[in-house]
């Protein structure tokens, strides 16, 4: 492989070369050819061999092997199947399913007939945000442009095969991307996760057979089925076959999407082909995964990026969100923000997700204003492994990650915080502490007359002094002196 | 739009757009043009694409240049969007990120006229899938 070409593009194969509301220039890079090879020349149990021989695993996170996933719904009998594409991307800094079905939104259209072909299904559904208005109004140009082509409806290639695809909208609720809260929602109820199983491809939409995939997923399809299983699972890892999106976030140089083979590491993506850290900062941490997933210290640079390794290293796929922290970021203020986030999406219904969160971002900012107790991390790791144990959904399981985490990474953060009340970061503004060092305050006045709450006080020509009670640490009084004789510690 | 039945006619689509970009970006071809993609993703037009696309529409039919301006998505380097992709008739395709109204005459004038280097060319990491 050539050294300067980390990236290998299969999902993105066509994002940013074709045209994506002009079905030809789709066609003309072996667009539905997949599709017309799988109907005309192939049984449904052909393809899904071929995808199981693949070793393609859901791209949404889980990582289930998406052969076994179609055989399973297909082996599901029903007189009505379904094909759902899971577009409801909720990672905060995630935008990989945005730009695929932006970029090319025929790749998942052809992979969710094929999908449908092979499991039985006539009918397709796309879950998607409703915040995404771009990649909506490209999907549904795509939509129109396959069907008067009699790509999508009825009678395919005169293969007999029906098959149509609906859009549905979400309001952008984190855990309608769960599939059983995203079934849910499509059927007009509230986004609540149900217990599994029974899995959707037993008992999914309006109660029948439902094969969810990811829209990544679905992109890789057309690009196996052409290239063949042999050429998918020649690359990557032993137990994570292909490429993985990543979306690039963050204190990174190149903040981007890319596209990788899966064993490539860390490392790899964040100098190489990330640029290294913004203003020649050093790295401190990234987190992948999402508010389910982790932060992974300079230990796991190393490591190479799949599945199993990044479970092992206390963090996940998820669906391919990487934020990259510097030696400036806070762990703990890093935990309460995700916690934040999924105390925010948490849809209420099981108790340890919906009070069990709450109770852990109290004791974070509790740590963060400075409050913070010794048996307070404790409390937390204790308190996370129930959330873990006992919530019914993956929102719930992996909440507590972030937190769990950033103890066993980053555990002297903590410690400063709460035994010496310091945050090492200087982001936990509670814990900063402005001072005027005497010997160089000149007595100009200029912070007193900036000081937003009056919260300095001294004789013009004398050394001035912050009353500690008063001060908001705005910073402004650090800001406006000209002889350096302010400190923040 | 004629439907497709089979194999061949999707085949026959395929080689036509082909066959059409041939001629566009072949020297050898009377017909070869300019060839422009603007990354028009979410990325790309949060950081100006549209403006970046009209303004170069607008240049190029000013000074009667033949170009095919057309969109695209996201080729992944949304640090430097707007980015355009331009393909000179004979020449490989040349990414330049950054592209602002000043950026386009510079590209237009110094690029596309003259055929000299212009800074700002964004070297491809990637593989295909055909590579």
């Amino acid at each position: 492989m050539n050294d300067n070409k980390k990236q290998l593009r299969i999902a993105l194969r066509n994002c940013g070369f074709i045209n994506p509301e002009i079905i030809d220039d789709y066609i003309s890079r072996d667009g539905y050819m997949a599709l017309g090879k799988c109907l005309t020349e192939h049984t449904p149990e052909e393809t899904i061999k071929e995808i199981k021989d693949s070793g393609l695993r859901g791209r949404g996170g889980g990582g289930f092997p998406t052969g076994l996933k179609w055989e399973i719904t297909r082996k599901s009998e029903s007189d009505q199947k379904y094909v759902v594409c899971n577009a409801d991307e909720g990672d905060p800094g995630a935008f990989m399913d945005r730009s695929i079905l932006e970029g090319d939104p025929h790749s998942v259209i052809e992979a969710m007939a094929i999908c449908g072909y092979c499991i039985g299904a006539d009918k397709g559904l796309v879950y998607i945000r409703a915040e995404y208005p771009l990649a909506i109004e490209r999907l549904q140009i795509a939509l129109s442009q396959a069907r008067e082509y009699g790509l999508l409806g009825e009678n395919i290639f005169r293969s007999g095969f029906n098959f149509d695809i609906e859009i549905r909208f979400g309001a952008g609720a984190f855990v309608c991307g769960e599939e059983t809260a995203l079934i849910h929602s499509m059927e007009g109820l509230r986004g609540e996760p149900t217990f599994k199983p029974p899995f959707p491809s037993v008992s999914g939409y309006l109660g029948k057979p439902t094969n969810v995939n990811n829209v990544e997923t679905f992109a890789n399809i057309p690009a196996i089925l052409n290239k063949g299983a042999a050429w998918f699972s020649s690359i990557g890892t032993e137990k994570s076959k292909g490429t993985k999106v990543f979306a690039l976030a963050g204190k990174i140089n190149n903040v981007g999407l890319i596209e990788v083979p899966m064993g490539t590491t860390l490392r790899e993506v964040i100098y190489e082909i990330g640029g290294g850290i913004r203003d020649g900062k050093k790295f401190k941490s990234v987190q992948t995964g999402g508010p389910s997933g982790g932060c992974l210290t300079t230990d796991f640079l190393d490591t190479p990026i799949d599945y199993d390794n990044l479970i092992d290293a206390g963090s996940m796929m998820g669906s391919g969100g990487m934020i990259v922290m510097d030696e400036d970021d806070c762990m703990v203020a890093i935990a309460k923000f995700y916690l934040e986030f999924t105390l925010e999406e948490s849809c209420g219904k099981c108790s340890p997700c919906r009070i069990g969160n709450k109770r852990l971002h109290e004791i974070l900012d509790k740590i963060t204003s400075g409050r913070g107790e010794f048996q307070d991390i404790e409390r937390l790791q204790l308190l996370s492994q129930v959330i873990k144990d006992t919530s019914l959904c993956g929102l719930g399981q992996t909440s507590p990650n972030p937190v769990l985490s950033t103890i066993a990474n980053f555990e002297d953060e903590y410690l400063a915080h709460v035994n010496e009340g310091k945050c090492p970061a200087g982001q936990c503004k509670a814990l900063l502490k402005y001072e005027i060092i005497e010997d160089l305050c000149t007595g100009c006045t200029l912070c007193f007359r900036n000081c937003p709450v009056g919260a300095i006080s001294g004789e013009r020509r004398q050394p001035h002094y912050i009353d500690q009670s008063l001060c908001i640490k705005c910073g402004v009084c650090y800001e406006k002196c000209k002889f350096n004789a302010i400190t923040l510690s | 739009m004629t439907r497709i039945k089979n194999l061949a006619d999707l085949h026959k689509i395929k080689e036509e757009v082909q066959s059409k970009n041939r001629l566009r970006s072949s020297l050898d071809y009377p017909e070869h043009l300019v060839q422009i993609k603007v990354g028009m993703a979410t990325c790309g037009i949060a950081s100006g694409a549209k403006e970046t696309m009209k303004y170069l529409n607008d240049e190029l039919e000013q000074q009667a240049i033949d170009a095919v301006v057309t969109k695209t998505g996201c080729l992944g380097y949304c640090y430097a969007e707007p980015t355009i992709e331009v393909t000179l008739p004979g020449k490989e395709p040349v990414v330049f990120g950054y592209v602002d109204k000043a950026k386009v005459v510079e590209i237009i004038d110094v690029y596309i006229k003259r055929g000299e280097q212009v800074e700002g060319i964004i070297p491809l990491n990637f593989q295909t899938i055909d590579d």
